[in-house]
């Protein structure tokens, strides 16, 4: 696209990334590249790009400190041209997102101590394919996985786990419906250190953060794994729907305060146009986006990263 | 934290005064706070712009009533003309001329299709149908046993095919089935899908053509940001959607998407999912989620939930002690026994006006813990000590604190919240006088300290909030306290037919349920 095109690109492109992201490019993004065609930078200029960034589900504030920090550099560099203020947009949509991964714990896998991942969210927001995305990517990496079906609550959500791991071949621990997640995580975390594994994926049922004694459950799960392994979880991964408004906020907020989200994956950007509380997590939370997945396969899962994020926005071969 | 629009519209009146219209001046600053709480609820951008624009043309010039402050007035408007765009009356499922009639849910993935084919189901039996559920998701691993698990918890027929890739097939094998078995109604799932995967899409259009479903209802997640629209837009533009069901409405989202799907898409709002059981599904009113995205409260909620809690023999009786100051701490214990029924005590209040708004604002977690802590101290205690709580000194203080794994403090903190309560109660009572209608207490000393969390409102300014007349008469027997009393005064502003709503014909149906069946975790 030609005006893609007009923007530099500065990072390496993942092409992964840029797939995920095809359909917020051609929405929303595509009408911001087009705001910078205009012979100069006015009054409007702000006021159509406010309106196209809250659309994208940037949120009132985080949008507003953006702009204000758009115009304090435009001025400060003494920005003349709309062509430089797209390229200052970017750098300062890529400083924001910044906040989300310069938390990030680098993660360390260790021979003969299970690394444990905690995936929580709430319902619906794809737990369960993010764990198979993880299995697959471990695999890949040369680690053995296990993974353990701690939603012992949704009809058949076991059996949808089964499934996968046979798929992938990896092994499932399981119980029956309805029984005490506490018990087959225990059994998991057993079986994971007897059978030398290094990679232990936990899936839980999907729960509202408003939900106060769902959460203490987690909290319950996480103390079990502790008597295991003392470091355990490693990684307490929050699924968030890309789809999501909002209350992503009140999400990551309210399982933060519950089980210490050391992650956040943000799940079904294929389907958005959006994908803009990626934006406002950074901004008022700094919890670390880790993942993003891009697709309903094993494979379409990628590493969240500020500038090919940004540049998955708005670049991408898109030809038609 | 989310404050209410409310809260920010009296903040912003505050200094204005009282004036006899509404300026310009007022309302833009006005319409700029409900902009932004709408676009915090999520609502699409577009459909904000639209409604301001209507509102301030509307209160632009609009004489403030002698009873209301100009805040009042703005929140009126706003309400009156939210519940407008929501559609002013319940919209209820239509039946085909010929059974079966056949119910076809779809949407995204994970926005609750077949958890709400179960719900739906088991609400149509409820009202005499004889449902059948067929299995259509071929994609998602294991949704058909998902489905088979759900039909079993509700004792209901699912018809599936695990070897039939093709869920067109699936479907009218199924509705021949159902006819075999003279069902009434059959309920499809189907798998979650993007808007904008042209295969699936097609697939549910070739699904529809075969099957002609009576409804196709949208099932959508009430956290959905802006792109809710596009959404409901696509799906609409190629199957003709006959409404809307808003999922996981339990949580704390304000659930904007469905202002923004019904302002644009126009169909009705039909149910909304409130929870993981069976029972979570509600008939859809419309006054309820403007409050709620306005951020309001949801005080019908409540009072349809206590309804179905409370006998009128129970709250006479109740209404009798209250008045002649005989409230003791064995009430006391009912009532929670009572509130609990209701549902977790967070959700209950987060219904309240104000209540939910200063919860947040003062970071205070209520919890069904301590509904606990306090249980345990009154069964600590002798008969003779629940009726008569002065007899309480510090040796039965120990007593019952050793008794209920609690400090002597802590019942000596919850005696004096009671005894709070019991004054403000019998206050009430003799303000209530002649109609003796007038109560209050419980909720709001449970808060602590017994302030009044509804901060100076007085009842009409609640009345008005909630949509004016609605609430006339409407309020319960022996709501357990708390909650702003009938007066029957306030200006007939929205709320229109909100009154009747009061009483659905489930309501009595739902009243012998037990609500703490069936889910187990």
């Amino acid at each position: 696209m030609i005006f893609s095109r007009l923007f530099k690109r500065q990072a390496e492109p993942d092409p992964q990334v840029e797939a995920g992201l095809k359909k917020a490019r051609r929405g929303i993004f595509q009408d911001i590249v087009k705001l910078f065609e205009r012979s100069e930078i006015t009054e409007d200029l702000y006021e159509d790009l406010e309106s196209l960034l809250i659309q994208a589900d940037l949120g009132v504030e985080t949008t507003v400190e953006l702009l204000d920090n758009l115009r304090d550099r435009i001025r400060r560099e003494g920005i003349k041209l709309p062509t430089d203020a797209r390229e200052a947009l970017r750098t300062e949509m890529i400083a924001l997102l910044h906040h989300a991964t310069k938390n990030r714990k680098i993660k360390i896998y260790q021979r003969g101590v299970p690394f444990v991942t905690l995936v929580v969210g709430v319902n619906g927001t794809g737990k369960t394919t993010t764990i198979a995305k993880l299995a697959r990517y471990h695999q890949k990496q040369g680690r053995s996985v296990m993974v353990v079906a701690g939603d012992t609550f949704r009809a058949a959500a076991i059996e949808q786990l089964k499934i996968w791991g046979e798929r992938l071949g990896v092994p499932v621990m399981a119980h029956e419906p309805n029984s005490d997640p506490g018990a087959v995580v225990f059994d998991g975390m057993q079986a994971a250190h007897n059978r030398n594994i290094d990679i232990l994926l936990v899936d839980t049922a999907g729960r509202l953060h408003t939900k106060h004694n769902l959460m203490e459950e987690l909290k319950k799960i996480r103390r079990i794994m502790q008597r295991h392994v003392e470091a355990a979880p490693q990684e307490v991964l929050l699924v968030i729907d890309a789809t999501t408004g909002q209350n992503g906020l009140s999400q990551a907020r309210h399982f933060s305060e519950a089980v210490e989200i050391t992650d956040i994956a943000i799940a079904k950007l294929d389907g958005t146009a959006k994908g803009g509380i990626a934006f406002a997590i950074a901004r008022e939370l700094g919890t670390p986006i880790s993942y993003i997945g891009t697709g309903e396969k094993f494979d379409d899962m990628a590493e969240f990263t500020p500038e090919t994020y940004v540049d998955g926005l708005f670049f991408g071969d898109d030809e038609e | 934290m989310f404050e209410t629009l409310s809260d920010r519209l009296y903040g912003i009146f505050e200094n204005m005064g009282h004036k006899g219209r509404l300026t310009e001046q007022d309302v833009d600053e006005a319409m700029r706070e409900v902009r932004r709480a709408l676009l915090e609820a999520d609502v699409n951008f577009k459909v904000v712009r639209n409604f301001v624009s209507a509102v301030r043309e509307r209160a632009v010039g609009e004489e403030v009533l002698k009873a209301v402050t100009p805040a009042q007035q703005v929140i009126a408007i706003v309400n009156e003309e939210l519940i407008k765009i929501l559609g002013s009356e319940r919209v209820p499922l239509e039946s085909a001329s010929q059974p079966p009639t056949v119910i076809m849910l779809v949407g995204l993935q994970g926005s609750g299709k077949t958890t709400h084919i179960a719900k739906l189901a088991k609400h149509l039996r409820d009202e005499g149908q004889s449902p059948m559920l067929v299995a259509a998701d071929v994609y998602r691993p294991a949704a058909i046993d998902q489905l088979h698990t759900l039909g079993r918890q509700i004792d209901m027929p699912v018809y599936s095919e695990p070897e039939e890739g093709d869920p067109v097939k699936i479907a009218w094998n199924g509705i021949r089935a159902a006819k075999d078995r003279s069902a009434t109604v059959v309920l499809v799932d189907t798998a979650g899908r993007l808007q904008i995967d042209e295969r699936m899409m097609t697939e549910l259009v070739d699904l529809t053509e075969r099957i002609s479903p009576t409804e196709t209802l949208l099932v959508a997640d009430a956290m959905t940001g802006q792109e809710a629209v596009s959404v409901a837009e696509t799906f609409h533009e190629r199957l003709k959607l006959t409404g809307l069901i808003l999922t996981k409405m339990d949580g704390d989202a304000r659930g904007g998407a469905a202002l923004s799907i019904r302002s644009v898409v126009g169909v009705p709002i039909k149910f909304i999912g409130t929870g993981e059981n069976v029972d979570a599904l509600e008939p859809f009113y419309p006054d309820r989620l403007a409050g709620r995205i306005l951020g309001m409260g949801d005080v019908v909620s409540l009072v349809e939930r206590a309804q179905q809690q409370m006998t009128e023999e129970d709250s006479h009786k109740l209404e009798e002690k209250v008045l002649e100051g005989r409230f003791n701490l064995e009430d006391f214990l009912s009532q929670l026994q009572q509130l609990k029924q209701m549902g977790p005590l967070s959700q209950i209040l987060e219904m309240i006006p104000g209540i939910g708004q200063a919860m947040r604002q003062s970071n205070v977690q209520i919890t069904d813990d301590q509904y606990k802590h306090v249980e345990a101290m009154i069964y600590s205690m002798t008969p003779d000590e629940r009726r008569h709580p002065d007899i309480i000194k510090p040796s039965r203080r120990k007593r019952i604190a050793a008794g209920s794994g609690t400090s002597s403090d802590q019942v000596n903190q919850m005696l004096n919240q009671f005894r709070q309560m019991q004054k403000m109660m019998s206050q009430m009572g003799q303000m209530g006088g002649g109609g003796g209608k007038k109560r209050g207490g419980g909720l709001r000393s449970l808060l602590g300290g017994g302030g009044n969390p509804l901060g100076g409102m007085s009842e009409a300014d609640l009345e008005q909030m909630m949509g004016g007349a609605g609430m006339s008469g409407g309020m319960p027997e022996g709501l357990p306290g708390g909650l702003p009393g009938s007066s029957g005064g306030g200006r007939s502003g929205g709320g229109q037919g909100s009154s009747t709503q009061l009483q659905p014909k489930h309501a009595n149906k739902r009243k012998k349920k037990k609500r703490s069946k069936g889910k187990k975790r």
